[in-house]
């Protein structure tokens, strides 16, 4: 479904600020796959996330969603495979406008928008039961306006976004790490289900070890611009927070520096 | 003296201007609708409309009097407008160039451009010799024209802005990261949303023109404060009338009654004798007034100043708990 080849990146190329980002990433999904990604700070996991999404242009190597080569093409055009949903809950949805007119601009993600009414009357049905699914009481809330949601509402919401339109990968940029505890455990449970029920190939970055652990069937760990560790399906069940922490170490030879993922 | 003045001050011929105030804020109601779609929809301070403005005025003066029927005129004058929005979106979308200075750029280009369209730096228009959409000549009928100009307009642009391509463009202007995501390319709806505000702009000066009888290279100067004044005016009457209720297009009439009220001011200041050359400092100065109080509103109720008078307060009551204590 997604496949890496060789993805270089360096930012500030030639000036004092150079941070080589990407060092030759190589990583293959298959259809369905659920990969959790973790690694400290700057080890190059949104951008990996950023370089899928065509944030900006790559330096080298190839990118391709379900066989095409989208390496060459700009972020609102590779926007038609992909769903996404960031770190910040304000960012993936637009505050001034309704919940229906938010959900409305996504199911059209990847289509041509012309001069046809942006919400029709058979849509606001269908999002209504969505956003029961939710429980979140939204279903009440269709015209209002997603600036008044909280952080947590936003995120659910912009996960239902994401995936409105079936997308060939779903990308979740640590998309619980604002949110207070359970709020992101609420929101983790609803991305499993909305996963496990669309059988959606899907990345998922976090800081936490522990939701790296129980949640997907894959992990993979990053560290200096580059996938360090790859664990399959059999071995991850089998994991444990110790293990992730002693392989860190093996493969950086440094401690992980981040106390989030120790005590999340 | 005061008494003087008073006395001289005659209320007949304030209301006798009234209905001129009122037309003219109409005329330009249409510029500030279109100004609406920059600034407030695509959030894009569009210097355009400065230049815009004065070439919907040449280009409709230019080609009826050269025996052009009038509404073939006020459509090219359109279509001329949205030209320079188009030159202002490439250089900002296609160059990098930020938008107030790509704005001022094509708003000074089209200084020389409208004086070769005007051949000269003005060019009157008779209403005995064409037939006019309005003039102010006939004012009880240049109102009508303008309300229904108004009327149509906002009709259209509210049914524009909840259309796909409407609704992209003001996904564009709120959040770009977000519409990105979902697949919208923010460069064409900032041409788009720039082209269809500075064919207004230019619509607007092709009516200012004809109901004034004359177009001028200068017609253009500091509308876009007129624009902004009329905005941000009828915002806040929109905001007192009808609260957070107010739909699309409830918010755009009130764009139009914020343009005919800063008209029926400036027509009152007039009849106050206030001296034409200080109309344009009291324009700004209306405008700033306007920007500022919301800003200093939400500064009082959150501000340093307050939170050290608050905790001077405290601290006495702590040190009088404590003397009490000793």
């Amino acid at each position: 479904m997604l496949k890496l080849h060789n993805i270089h990146k360096t930012f500030n190329l030639g000036t004092i600020n150079e941070k080589v980002a990407l060092n030759g990433v190589n990583l293959t999904l298959n259809e369905g796959d659920f990969v959790t990604v973790i690694g400290g700070n700057g080890a190059g996991k949104s951008t990996m996330l950023n370089a899928i999404a065509g944030v900006w242009p790559i330096d080298e190597g190839a990118i391709l969603i379900d066989g095409v080569d989208v390496t060459g093409l700009p972020e609102h055009k590779r926007a038609q495979y992909l769903g996404r949903v960031f770190q910040d809950p304000m960012t993936g949805t637009t505050a001034t406008m309704q919940i229906e007119e938010n959900l409305a601009l996504a199911s059209r993600r990847g289509k041509k928008r012309g001069l046809s009414w942006g919400i029709s009357a058979g849509e606001k049905k269908e999002y209504k039961e969505m956003l029961k699914m939710l429980d979140l009481g939204l279903e009440d809330r269709m015209t209002s306006k997603v600036g008044l949601l909280s952080g947590g509402q936003r995120q659910a919401l912009t996960l239902l976004m994401a995936t409105l339109q079936k997308p060939k990968l779903l990308l979740l940029d640590e998309h619980t790490a604002a949110l207070d505890p359970k709020t992101a455990t609420k929101v983790l449970e609803l991305t499993d289900k909305i996963v496990a029920e669309n059988n959606l190939t899907t990345i998922m970055i976090t800081h936490n070890m522990r939701d790296a652990i129980a949640h997907g069937n894959r992990l993979i760990m990053m560290n200096e611009g580059n996938i360090v560790l790859d664990i399959g399906p059999e071995e991850k069940k089998k994991l444990t927070v110790e293990d992730l922490l002693q392989k860190f170490e093996d493969v950086s030879g440094q401690e992980f520096s981040s106390d989030k993922a120790l005590l999340g | 003296m005061f008494f003087n003045y008073m006395v001289a001050l005659n209320p007949i011929a304030f209301v006798n201007a009234l209905p001129s105030n009122i037309a003219q804020g109409l005329v330009w109601g249409v510029m500030a609708l279109g100004l609406y779609i920059t600034f407030r929809l695509l959030d894009f301070a569009d210097l355009t409309v400065d230049g815009s403005l004065a070439t919907g005025g040449a280009v409709t003066v230019m080609l009826t009097t050269s025996g052009c029927n009038v509404w073939v005129a006020l459509l090219v004058a359109t279509l001329a407008g949205m030209a320079a929005g188009l030159c202002t979106g490439v250089l900002h979308t296609r160059f990098g160039i930020p938008p107030i200075l790509a704005g001022i750029l094509t708003q000074i280009a089209l200084f020389s451009v409208n004086l070769h369209i005007l051949d000269g730096s003005n060019k009157a228009i008779s209403v005995d010799k064409y037939a006019l959409i309005l003039s102010s000549r006939n004012v009880t009928a240049a109102i009508i024209t303008g309300l229904i100009f108004c009327g149509v307009l906002i009709a259209i642009m509210y049914w524009y802005f909840g259309t796909e391509q409407g609704s992209a463009i003001r996904a564009t202007g709120c959040n770009p990261a977000m519409s990105k995501a979902q697949g919208i390319d923010n460069d064409n709806m900032k041409l788009i949303a720039l082209c269809l505000s500075n064919g207004l702009v230019a619509m607007s000066g092709g009516l200012l023109s004809q109901f004034q009888g004359f177009a001028d290279v200068n017609m253009g100067r500091g509308a876009i404060v007129i624009g902004l004044a009329a905005i941000i005016i009828g915002e806040v009457f929109c905001d007192s009338v009808l609260g957070k209720k107010a739909n699309f297009a409830m918010r755009l009439s009130f764009v139009v009654i914020g343009a005919i009220i800063y008209y029926v001011v400036i027509g009152i200041v007039i009849w106050l004798r206030m001296d034409p050359n200080d109309l344009k400092l009291f324009t700004a100065v209306i405008v700033a007034v306007f920007l500022a109080v919301p800003y200093l509103r939400a500064q009082q109720k959150n501000s340093f100043k307050m939170a050290g008078k608050k905790s001077a307060l405290a601290l006495k009551e702590l040190e009088k708990q404590e003397k009490k204590e000793v």
